[in-house]
């Protein structure tokens, strides 16, 4: 089980903070295939991969980092600070 | 080094007096303050959301960055999140060297890497409606410089 966290207008496409998933996905790009078949509103989060970003543990990450051992991962658009 | 991320404001004159009065050796202290753009009184409100947790680790990690890079006596993040109002401060940096150079440009890099690499989402709130800000290519591209 992983913790997958939404926040901005990823979390608002998908209508929840937070969830725990249980999956096999070996990577993220193949956790975003997996959640895209789900759900209409998974595929409208996820749908431009250009506009989303993704954190493991805290961490910035790239799509085809391996999901071994991750305990949290993060979906979001890209950052608006300062 | 000092990093806040709170909900509640902040004032910059008591920061920055403490912040400058915290630090020895140094001959220069650069402070920025960044403020909510009320849109020519068009803004009704700002909501800034952020990853509690990976925010503040995220933001220290560019502050130690910025210590071993440049020679710095000191330096301090504040950013603020949740609703905020036209003109509010939304967050300061602070550096303190001995001379000028390294102060400027630790505050420069700081505030790149805030914009881009700090994880802060903002909506603003109109009488049109709600929308969240859009990220600025020039904002990524700043980021090649250092």
């Amino acid at each position: 089980m992983m913790d997958v966290l939404y926040f901005a207008w990823v979390r608002e496409r998908i209508g929840l903070p937070r969830e725990k998933i249980s999956t096999q996905a070996a990577t993220v790009m193949d956790l975003i295939v997996e959640l895209r078949g789900r759900e209409e509103r998974y595929e409208l989060a996820f749908g431009d991969l250009d506009s989303l970003r993704v954190a493991l543990d805290q961490e910035l990450a790239d799509f085809n980092a391996p999901l071994a051992g991750v305990r949290e991962v993060a979906f979001f658009p890209p950052m608006t600070g300062g | 080094m000092r990093v806040c991320v709170q909900a509640e404001p902040f004032d910059l004159g008591a920061e920055s007096n403490a912040f400058a009065a915290g630090v020895s050796g140094a001959g220069a202290v650069v402070t920025f303050t960044g403020l909510v753009r009320d849109n020519g009184g068009a803004l009704a409100a700002m909501e800034i959301e952020h990853y509690p947790g990976m925010t503040e680790k995220a933001i220290a990690a560019m502050v130690e960055q910025a210590m071993a890079r440049w020679s710095l006596a000191d330096a301090l993040v504040i950013h603020r999140y949740g609703r905020l109002a036209g003109r509010d401060p939304i967050m300061m940096v602070a550096t303190a060297s001995r001379h000028r150079a390294d102060a400027f440009a630790a505050a420069e890099f700081l505030m790149d890497y805030l914009k881009s690499r700090a994880p802060f989402w903002k909506k603003e709130l109109s009488a049109d409606g709600a929308a969240w800000v859009a990220a600025r290519d020039e904002d990524e591209a700043a980021l090649k410089r250092w």
